[in-house]
């Protein structure tokens, strides 16, 4: 089985479903020539031709509206915003047009796009580029949120996502991109949304995250287990759908929950986890649920972040205090 | 600004008709049924029998003269919410294609959308790609109660048209034939693959916002009488009469159609049932997630 990286993944699922189907077409700011800033789509524009790997100007809002022209007129396009932070200038094409138009139309133009974009800190970008703000688009009921944390799920979601017949944020962990390959089937699979991945599993506690915060509580889990603690590891994988299923059952059997989230605390999407376990598994619980997120400031400067992004030594530290209580 | 009939419907310099009296008479048909839509579905608010609406009072021909030179057949139109007409004569949405080969998309909104950023990226792309698109700008003076020199203090909203390559022309939005032709060249140019236009139609609302709106707050009373006297209905019909074509018979003749087509529509909507409440989490999904299926559940009482 061939080994990838998450870039080398996503540039494997596109090239696949361009392959498979030509009414699929990426476009996106500096997508083409230049393979964009992450080089995702290095190589397709000459494969595929000018035609279906799109140079745009700079100007978000305009590539979510083409792109939903162009699924209202028969193609599947598949978007790219360079980074989470830049959809502000697109918020509006997403929530209220890309995500409303299958409703607004009574089924008549179900818009089958999938918007990709890469989120989160740790590379020391300037501010903006790192902003994780994946809650607020929870909040547009009819967007799918997805946001893979490993090679084999980002090939394998964004398959999905890009046969999926509604919209699909498709939400890139930009610190993991080249964090080390793993192995990748070459084959055609898809990762269905709505089922959580369990990372690893222990009795004591359950730790929760999507996109690059797994691979935080990855590690606090290591470094808890050297201690004796056995933590439990749920990536979320998407948050619409969500599978409250999955978690529920995790926290009824360790009884502890500590959510991990680079958003900022308030109103992220953690307190939407912590509030549905609250609902469906309080009498299972041994300790007040936590969560360990960044901190509700601005973005810091580089030199800061690594003070202001959960931490392995977070996620411990919270963990020790529950197991306390 | 380009004029073909005067305000008084006499044809400038002696001009040739440029379009058929029959066409002329349709659009005159459509505008009038427009005008009595408007009358009709006012009241209707005004008894809580209708929810807020937005009339199109004033600006008839630019809304028909413009959706007039698309072919149904092949073409898009994609209105805003004061282009009732246009979406009557070809359905809405226009959608009886996909991928189209030489489709063109028609696309409407006012001086007052055009500032904001999404006009200006819309059109740039449309330059840079030449896509074939009519952005055709209804500048009826108001947004709301905000006049058209606190939008922008370019002289011609069509000259921003240069700065996206593409060729912008000021209209004169009250005058139906003026108006069919200048959509008919952008189309036609559309068409050939030679990229977008900008239409700016100057026109005025007669009317309020909507139904919710209150313009004796912010409006001179002279400027609405001096819009009346450029009244596009009338100017066609005074445009027909000249022609031997329209008198009052033929305008009764109009009138009690239009008003026995709006009468049946209204009986059909009352006899239309009323939506089920489950309808509210239909189509959002093609398949429902299985939090919406549970909050759908508990709507219907079932769970």
């Amino acid at each position: 089985m061939p080994e990838m990286n998450i870039i080398e993944a996503i540039r494997d699922a596109l090239t696949m479903e361009m392959t498979r189907d030509e009414r699929v077409i990426v476009l996106g700011l500096d997508v083409g020539r230049l393979g964009g800033v992450f080089r995702t789509t290095d190589g397709l524009q000459q494969r595929f031709g000018k035609d279906r790997v799109v140079d745009t100007p700079l100007a978000e809002a305009v590539i979510i509206g083409s792109a939903i022209g162009l699924a209202i007129s028969g193609m599947v396009p598949v978007a790219e915003i360079q980074f989470l932070g830049f959809t502000h200038q697109a918020f509006h094409q997403m929530g209220a047009q890309l995500g409303r138009f299958r409703y607004r139309s009574r089924g008549r133009y179900p818009l089958p796009v999938t918007v990709r974009a890469p989120m989160g800190g740790g590379t020391k970008t300037p501010e903006f580029h790192p902003d994780a703000i994946e809650a607020q688009f929870v909040q547009y009921p009819a967007l799918k949120i997805v946001l893979p944390s490993n090679p084999y799920d980002a090939k394998g979601m964004l398959l999905q996502a890009i046969r999926d017949p509604d919209p699909v944020l498709f939400i890139e962990p930009e610190r993991l991109y080249r964090k080390g390959r793993a192995e990748v089937p070459a084959e055609d699979y898809t990762v269905p949304f709505g089922k959580a991945r369990i990372v690893r599993e222990g009795k004591d506690v359950t730790l929760v995250a999507w996109s690059a915060a797994v691979e935080v509580c990855e590690r606090a889990a290591e470094q808890l287990s050297g201690e004796g603690v056995q933590a439990t590891v749920i990536d979320l994988r998407t948050l619409v759908p969500l599978d409250e299923e999955t978690l529920v059952k995790s926290v009824e059997s360790t009884g502890r929950c500590v959510v991990v989230h680079e958003a900022p605390l308030s109103a992220g999407f953690g307190a939407e986890i912590v509030a549905t376990l609250q609902e469906n598994a309080f009498f299972s619980l041994d300790a007040p649920i936590a969560r360990v997120a960044s901190y509700d400031t601005p973005y810091p400067p580089a030199s800061l972040e690594s003070h202001w992004l959960p931490s392995p030594d977070r996620v411990v530290k919270r963990v020790r205090k529950l197991l306390s209580a | 600004m380009f004029q073909l009939l005067d305000p008084a419907g006499r044809l400038r310099n002696g001009a040739k008709p440029p379009l058929d009296d029959e066409f002329v008479l349709e659009g005159l048909r459509w505008m009038m049924l427009s005008r009595a839509i408007d009358a009709r579905a006012t009241g209707l608010q005004r008894q809580g029998r209708l929810g807020v609406f937005s009339p199109v009072l004033g600006q008839e021909a630019s809304v028909v003269g413009s959706a007039m030179a698309l072919d149904p057949t092949r073409d898009w139109l994609v209105p805003q919410y004061r282009e009732l007409p246009a979406m009557l004569m070809h359905g809405y949405p226009l959608h009886k294609h996909l991928l189209s080969k030489d489709g063109v998309v028609m696309t409407y909104f006012g001086e007052g959308a055009s500032s904001e950023g999404d006009f200006h990226e819309a059109c740039n792309l449309a330059g840079v790609v030449k896509a074939p698109v009519v952005f055709f700008l209804q500048n009826n003076n108001w947004a709301i109660s905000t006049p058209r020199q606190l939008q922008s203090s370019a002289g011609s909203l069509a000259e921003r048209a240069a700065g996206y390559g593409m060729p912008g022309v000021q209209v004169d939005g009250n005058d139906l034939l003026a108006v069919n032709q200048v959509s008919r060249e952008a189309v036609a140019r559309a068409r050939a693959g030679e990229g977008p236009s900008l239409i700016e139609a100057i026109t005025y609302r007669m009317s309020f916002h909507n139904t919710t709106d209150n313009p004796s707050k912010y409006q001179d009373p002279a400027e609405l009488e001096a819009a009346r006297a450029r009244d596009p209905i009338r100017r066609v019909q005074a445009y027909l009469k000249g022609r031997g074509m329209w008198d009052e018979k033929r305008e009764q003749e109009f009138e009690q159609a239009i008003s026995e087509e709006i009468e049946a529509a209204i009986v059909k909507a009352q006899k239309a049932p009323l939506p089920n409440r489950s309808q509210i989490f239909d189509n959002v999904f093609a398949e429902l997630t299985p939090r919406q299926a549970a909050q759908r559940r508990e709507l219907l009482g079932e769970g």
